[in-house]
């Protein structure tokens, strides 16, 4: 019974995302490059077919509530690349949205692999489901491997200072990790730089309550104006709008191993465009909301 | 001074004794010890070298439809007479087989036999010149860990979850392997780690799970596993025992599948149950001895703990025969 019941609701699933997806999306996914083994699963995990589940949901924000407009991302070359953005928003929106627009938007479609944070593992459902959407565990050894391998990889070098920043310090970039250049000069892997304009007035965090946030395995919750009246649904995103600036591949030569220092000087210089990407989009744009 | 010398002596010997066998399929008169022999993988790889190699069988258990020219000693490798095997010949090599992976809580003993039965032998390869030491960890040394990188290399670290001590135990066994690996550069000592050993035959916790009608999974939980076939891990061995090759060797076999369509391959029906009720139930099930799942693969259930074969492609030129398909099958008998 319990087996009927299941293949029931996958039928039914089937139909309806055939009826709220766009065929101009599902041309798009079949057309996604993947090494798969005879059971449909990359190495890693990837398996294109449960993209197809998620899908009509993600183009459902990218296309509706978030009107995702992108500049120039032509500027993404083939082959190996890391995406360098500004992480903000509270819940990493602004990845999905990120990995939506080369999906949509890009041409070809390309599936970009985001490091996802260490603790997600040991969430049930999420657990797995991130691998099969062909994200995987940020570790530097995840991220090298993907690279040497050609792929994309979308990295936030803010990390957690980043999305869980209050609202006053919205378009402020925090510390920038090294990590990421270090990985980009062993592997000679070009830098683009991600200016996302948007996810920043998603949530508008007043406090971080980073005690209960422990509570829940998170790093930290906020606490919104409109906490008091929706509770911890507050933590979900406005329908603001989106713009995602794609800036020209940065090439970085030297030595990987170089002192702090010196890679620093390399890290200012990428943190430097992306604050300039912003600076210009804020500039550009007319209001929050449309 | 005199080492140097001797190891070279004793390396041109055992070249011109191998192109002799090689050439008239004369056997080798210098033994290889096998400990463990009566076990599954132990019976296999005597069948694979019973005819080109004396083979001496050391093992508490009785040895069934042992081939005729294989000495089998029943003994524990803990007593003196095990010493005498390796005094009265001079022993070729040791692959040593005999540990006890399949912790029942019946066997409180098992860390004490296998430690010490490990530093014993060991002792005996050193102070009887055993040139090749086959050591069998486990790629579970590594532990399924949520912040895994998807390959773990043979460098990464060993990590034993807290709460499980069968893991830790082992972990201490492979630790104190690769210190003997470092300690005496002139023993070509391999220690291989192999994923999930599967096959007709096998009866370790992986095989027995993958068995089952209605295994238990985790909810909202589907690792990736590595599997691989006992017919392979023989291959590996083989493989290690040419001379020249030392070191620690991952053994991983076709690639890996998410749990659940392994378990869909052989039209199992799994029962997800949320993981703190699980590793509750489990652990209870352990200690009044009514399960024969050990609570310390319960992690393997819920994190991956997957590893990277390179090394052994490139230096021991491994490749595993089975495909993934019939690796997952095997266990079907």
């Amino acid at each position: 019974m319990l087996e009927s019941f299941k293949s029931k609701l996958a039928e039914w699933a089937e139909e309806y995302l055939e009826s709220i997806s766009d065929p101009l999306l599902t041309r798009r996914l079949e057309k996604l490059q993947a090494n798969l083994n005879e059971y449909g699963v990359d190495p890693f995990g990837f398996d294109p077919t449960m993209v197809k589940y998620a899908a009509p949901f993600v183009y459902f924000f990218y296309k509706h509530y978030f009107r995702v407009q992108t500049f120039g991302i032509e500027n993404v070359p083939a082959g190996r690349v890391m995406l360098i953005g500004n992480h903000s928003g509270q819940i990493p929106v602004d990845a999905a949205m990120i990995i939506a627009a080369m999906l949509i938007d890009a041409d070809p479609p390309r599936m970009v692999r985001s490091m996802v944070e260490r603790w997600v593992p040991s969430l049930p459902l999420l657990s797995y489901l991130f691998l099969r959407w062909g994200q995987i565990v940020g570790t530097r050894e995840n991220s090298k491997r993907l690279l040497e391998m050609d792929e994309a990889i979308l990295a936030f070098p803010e990390g957690v200072r980043g999305i869980n920043k209050p609202f006053s310090d919205r378009y402020q970039l925090q510390e920038f990790g090294l990590g990421f250049m270090r990985l980009a000069m062993m592997t000679n892997t070009p830098v683009v730089p991600v200016a996302c304009i948007g996810a920043e007035e998603q949530t508008i965090n007043l406090y971080n309550a980073r005690g209960l946030g422990k509570l829940f395995g998170m790093p930290g919750l906020p606490i919104t104006p409109l906490t008091p009246i929706v509770g911890p649904l507050a933590i979900l995103p406005l329908p603001t709008r989106y713009r995602l600036y794609f800036g020209k591949p940065m090439i970085f030569e030297g030595n990987p191993d170089d002192e702090d220092s010196v890679i620093q000087k390399h890290v200012n210089r990428v943190k430097g465009t992306i604050s300039r990407m912003i600076h210009d989009g804020i500039k550009q744009r007319q209001h929050v909301f449309w | 001074m005199t080492r140097p010398t001797g190891n070279k002596k004793g390396e041109r010997t055992r070249a011109g004794r191998k192109g002799r066998s090689s050439t008239a399929r004369k056997k080798m008169k210098d033994p290889i010890v096998i400990t463990g022999i009566s076990g599954n993988l132990g019976r296999l790889i005597t069948k694979e070298l019973h005819t080109e190699h004396s083979i001496i069988g050391i093992d508490q258990r009785p040895f069934r439809n042992k081939p005729k020219d294989v000495v089998h000693h029943q003994i524990d490798v803990r007593r003196r007479k095990a010493e005498d095997i390796f005094r009265a010949n001079s022993v070729r090599a040791l692959i040593h087989l005999g540990l006890v992976h399949r912790i029942s809580p019946e066997q409180k003993n098992y860390r004490n036999f296998n430690t010490l039965g490990t530093i014993k032998l060991l002792e005996y390869c050193q102070k009887y010149d055993v040139r090749k030491v086959v050591l069998l960890s486990t790629a579970q040394v590594y532990g399924a860990l949520p912040e895994n990188s998807n390959f773990l290399s043979e460098d990464a670290p060993l990590v034993a979850q807290p709460g499980y001590p069968e893991m830790s135990a082992l972990i201490e066994w492979d630790m104190y392997a690769q210190s003997f690996f470092w300690k005496h550069p002139d023993i070509e000592t391999i220690i291989l780690r192999p994923v999930h050993v599967v096959g007709p035959r096998v009866r370790n916790a992986a095989s027995n799970y993958l068995r089952l009608k209605h295994p238990v999974t985790l909810f909202g939980f589907d690792p990736m596993i590595q599997l691989l076939h006992e017919m392979d891990l023989v291959e590996a061995i083989m493989l290690s025992l040419e001379p020249g090759r030392r070191g620690v060797f991952n053994i991983v076999g076709p690639g890996q599948v998410p749990l659940s369509r392994a378990l869909e391959e052989l039209g199992r029906e799994p029962i997800p149950v949320p993981h703190p009720l699980a590793e509750i139930m489990i652990k209870r099930l352990w200690k009044l001895g009514l399960s024969g799942f050990p609570p310390g693969e319960l992690p393997n259930l819920r994190y991956q703990c997957v590893v990277d074969g390179s090394r052994a492609k490139s230096v021991l030129g491994f490749r595993p025969r089975y495909s993934l398909r019939d690796t997952i099958r095997s266990v079907l008998g």
